[in-house]
């Protein structure tokens, strides 16, 4: 097959990859990208969309399962509703389909080409791409290597059988009786969650002392109490040693040493996600690595001149926003703008029940910086719309700079609080003090009018608590 | 235990008061007799002032750059035994009996003005309703007069209360520049640091009208690594010697239209003979002969011009609309100081021979280096040269000594290549740049006058003819 030659030359389709095409070929950069699935990664296909997709309809039909029995406070009584979870499945790939081609669209108007195939490096300026039709030979200037992450498998928990991924998990025909899920992580409870309020019998196993380890214990108090609500049993400080050889339970060593059976039916493995740096060759190239990552620099530059790196394959935060700021970085960089990594804030969120949103430093972080801070909290029991959705746990927190008020973090845990990480991530970009928070005219009733309250609980004169 | 007033004392003829130019002492010191108290300065000269007796100083009376009377009271001493004032007198009505210069000098006013403003200042901050745990590294705010930490207090006092408790605060080191994203895509766009502009928003934030002004200061600050911008001011007071040449120099500008004349001197021939006579180790009456400058010559070659053109040897009262033409030939060589511009006069030049110019100017140059010269050495010039030696460069606009009427200035020498007729030769050349008040003398007169002393000076011979 003829060789082509572009100037820029993605590797993985993911948002890093196609974010960084788009934006390329916006810019008028000669721009090939190369994927072996569908276009938008991890993200679309088998990550945040589809598993929000399921985590609505679990949400909806945990609802109307709390409506039947006429028990509901909002006087609604219904048939008990039933699941047909593969009708369930089949709208959720609607919607990733919509999107996929949505993605091929964008990629297609911005005048980037697509090859579909798996990439090889042969060295930094060449890649060999495996397509259906034969080996194709591109050569770049410059190459930007966006081959994202991939779940981490256990050696004792091979993905097999009913040992499963989350990949897996998006993608069953029936709900499971029993499932056991490894690993107390956001992502194991996000569809552990989704899958308890299925009506699965849900049990999570963490090695540590407490799930969700990432976030403060506080913030994560009212998810534990949804848990229970919800009756998912979680095991903490429990190491998973494999499945049972009828291949019906999940053998577990608890705190205490001894060992127990977990009965399952399906056995989810959510212990983290690793970056995808095999099988490309990066040994052609011989990049520096962080750790298991490809180590960067502020323009993501890896140490091979022309060679760019961006997404989960740099590091964590393994966020697809993270890449896609990144990919249009570097687009940028590649069609001769000046520009480096500044973003003061990566807002992250945790789609349990309720939902848990971070942006910038935590409390202790911001301790541990030496300076004097000032926190203010405001739950979300005294806002109006909270209680109008039944949605009362959780609260909004600012953590500020106590000398000139600068807000360092905003954390919120609460029934779709997701929705304020574009607030908090961009008062804390545009570098936001209390005051500017305080002063903003919040909409009433929202939930939003909780950050307002926070800040103003941070200055000493919060009005509705 | 008795109390001593030191008046100042009567230090020149005709003198009838003195600046005040260094204090020795602080009130509380222990001096004893003939320790120096003070320097105050007359027109020329900086007189010491000693303690007549033991004792502590419980009061000074004036201030550096007061001008003081003399007659006046300067100190008071705590004296063991009977002092000179009867008691009970208090210092102030003794000031005022002895009516301390009623000229009112800027200085005691400057000093009430900063009192005032570091008042203000001192209030804005009390009143400031949050504590600035900052300033230190901003060099506006520190600036040396506390009136503009009180401006810049009170004009950013307004936005600062209630709300921005570290207004303007510089950025600690290693902090993250605080500003939009927008505002950090130009900074980018722009090749602008952040790290180094200065942010006027709330908690520093940098916003794009920072960009634009850091941009009007000029980018290439930005570039500069290691480069700091400085934006202190040192507020020097004009004092003493300063201030005496700052009015003199001023007066001179203000009042004479200066005419400066530059001619070329060929000093081959004057640097021939110079070097012969230095060579020549007679030996003098008594004491070693000084080497010879060039200056005695130019000063023997004046004195033979002056012969021709009295009228430029004269001291122009242009008040009176007098003009003192000297028979004596006074003349004032300027020279520098550490303290700055003192003009020495060597006194009646005409009558000097070569040796006996080189020897006066050697030694005035010394006394007034040391600050020894008398009064009398520094005043009574009626013409006056100015020789920058080896730094006198090409040419000068020399200022007139006023009120003198003509100024010789004295510029580098230099070889340079001479047209001959057939063809150049290397010559010793040497400019003079002289001024003249040309109220009085005509360009004429002044051409005449420069180009007998190049006549003279080129064939040296003729210095000594009469």
């Amino acid at each position: 097959m003829k060789e082509i030659s572009c100037k820029l030359l993605v590797i993985g389709a993911g948002p890093g990859g196609y974010v960084c095409a788009i934006r390329a070929g916006q810019l008028g950069v000669d721009t090939v990208i190369v994927e072996v699935g569908k276009p938008g990664g991890t993200c679309l296909n088998v990550g945040c969309i589809p598993s929000k997709a399921l985590i609505h309809a679990a949400e909806e039909f945990d609802k109307v399962a709390h409506m039947a029995g006429g028990k509901s406070p909002l006087g609604i009584s219904v048939a008990t509703p039933a699941l047909e979870l593969a009708k369930t499945v089949a709208w959720k790939d609607g919607i990733v389909s919509r999107l996929n081609s949505g993605v091929a669209g964008l990629l297609k108007k911005a005048g980037v080409k697509t090859v579909h195939g798996w990439a090889t490096f042969r060295d930094g300026k060449t890649v060999e791409v495996e397509t259906e039709t034969g080996s194709q030979v591109i050569r770049a200037e410059t190459v930007v290597i966006a081959t994202g992450s991939a779940p981490v498998e256990l050696p004792f928990l091979p993905f097999a059988g009913p040992v499963i991924s989350s990949t897996e998990a998006l993608a069953l025909s029936e709900v499971p009786k029993r499932l056991a899920v490894v690993g107390g992580g956001y992502i194991g409870l996000e569809l552990g969650m989704a899958f308890a309020k299925m009506g699965v019998k849900v049990t999570v196993v963490e090695a540590l002392p407490r799930v969700l380890a990432q976030y403060d214990a506080e913030l994560t108090r009212p998810v534990l109490k949804r848990l229970g609500e919800l009756g998912v049993e979680v095991i903490t400080g429990a190491k998973a040693k494999g499945l049972s050889t009828r291949g019906d339970a999940l053998l577990i060593e608890t705190a205490d040493g001894k060992n127990a059976k977990v009965a399952a039916d399906r056995i989810l493995v959510t212990v983290g996600r690793k970056p995808l740096t095999e099988g490309w060759g990066l040994e052609q190239i011989d990049l520096d690595m962080a750790g298991k990552f490809i180590r960067i620099d502020d323009q993501c530059r890896t140490s091979m001149r022309g060679i760019h790196a961006i997404g989960d394959v740099t590091g964590e935060p393994m966020l697809a926003h993270r890449a896609m700021a990144q990919g249009e970085m570097v687009a940028e960089i590649v069609a001769g703008h000046k520009r480096s990594w500044d973003k003061r804030a990566i807002p992250a969120i945790c789609f349990t029940d309720p939902e848990l949103v971070t942006a910038g430093l935590s409390p202790e972080e911001a301790k541990a910086l030496g300076g004097e801070i000032k926190i203010g909290q405001f739950p979300f029991a005294a806002n109006g719309r909270a209680m109008t959705k039944q949605g009362e746990d959780g609260f909004v927190r600012i953590v500020a700079r106590a000398d000139n008020h600068l807000v360092l973090g905003i954390q919120a845990v609460g029934q779709g609080v997701s929705e304020l990480s574009a607030a908090f991530g961009l008062a804390l970009e545009m570098g936001a003090r209390l005051e500017d928070i305080a002063g903003t005219i919040h909409a009433h009733p929202t939930q939003g009018e909780g950050f307002q309250e926070a800040a103003l609980k941070a200055l000493g004169h919060a009005l509705h608590i | 235990m008795g109390e001593y007033v030191i008046k100042l004392p009567d230090v020149g003829e005709g003198v009838a008061e003195a600046e005040l130019v260094e204090w020795h002492v602080k009130i509380g010191d222990l001096v004893r007799e003939d320790a120096v108290l003070a320097a105050v300065m007359t027109d020329k000269a900086t007189v010491e002032i000693p303690s007549p007796v033991d004792g502590e100083i419980v009061w000074l009376g004036a201030e550096i750059g007061d001008t003081v009377a003399i007659g006046s009271p300067i100190v008071r001493l705590k004296v063991a035994g009977e002092g000179n004032v009867a008691p009970g007198s208090s210092p102030k009505d003794e000031t005022a009996a002895a009516e301390i210069t009623p000229t009112p000098s800027p200085s005691p006013q400057g000093g009430g003005e900063r009192a005032m403003a570091a008042d203000v200042s001192a209030k804005s901050e009390a009143g400031s309703p949050k504590k600035v745990p900052t300033p230190k590294s901003e060099p506006a705010l520190q600036s040396p007069s506390p009136l503009w930490g009180g401006v810049r207090g009170g004009g950013t006092a307004p936005t600062a209360a209630g709300s921005a408790p570290t207004s303007g605060a510089p950025r600690p080191e290693g902090e993250k520049p605080l500003a939009s994203p927008a505002v950090r895509l130009r900074a980018k766009e722009a090749g602008i640091d952040l790290r180094q502009v200065p942010g006027s928003g709330p908690a520093g934030r940098i916003g794009h009208e920072d960009i634009e002004a850091f941009l009007a200061r000029g980018p290439q600050l930005a570039r500069a690594t290691g480069l700091a911008r400085k934006d202190g001011v040192e507020d020097i007071k004009i004092v003493g010697l300063r201030r005496k040449i700052a009015e003199k120099m001023a007066l001179a500008k203000s009042r004479i239209p200066h005419i400066t004349y530059v001619e070329e001197i060929d000093v081959t021939a004057l640097e021939e003979l110079r070097a012969t006579l230095n060579k020549e180790k007679r030996p003098a009456k008594g004491a070693e002969r000084a080497k010879l400058t060039l200056l005695p010559f130019l000063m023997r070659a004046m004195v033979k011009a002056i012969a021709d053109q009295p009228n430029l040897n004269a001291v122009f009262d242009d008040e009176a609309g007098i003009i003192h033409q000297h028979e004596g030939i006074h003349i004032g060589i300027a020279a520098q100081t550490p303290n700055g511009l003192v003009v020495p006069v060597v006194k009646h030049a005409e009558a000097r021979d070569l040796w006996d110019c080189a020897a006066e100017v050697n030694r005035l140059a010394d006394a007034a280096k040391s600050g020894t010269a008398s009064r009398e050495e520094l005043s009574g010039s009626t013409i006056t040269i100015t020789s920058l030696g080896a730094m006198g460069g090409v040419a000068t606009t020399p200022v007139i000594n006023y009120p003198e009427v003509a100024i010789v200035g004295v510029n580098k020498m230099m070889v340079r290549p001479v047209w001959d007729g057939t063809q150049f030769i290397p010559r010793k050349m040497m400019n003079l740049s002289s001024s003249f008040d040309h109220r009085v003398i005509d360009g004429w007169d002044a051409a005449v006058f420069v180009q007998r002393i190049k006549a003279l000076l080129e064939t040296p011979a003729l210095i000594f003819v009469d």
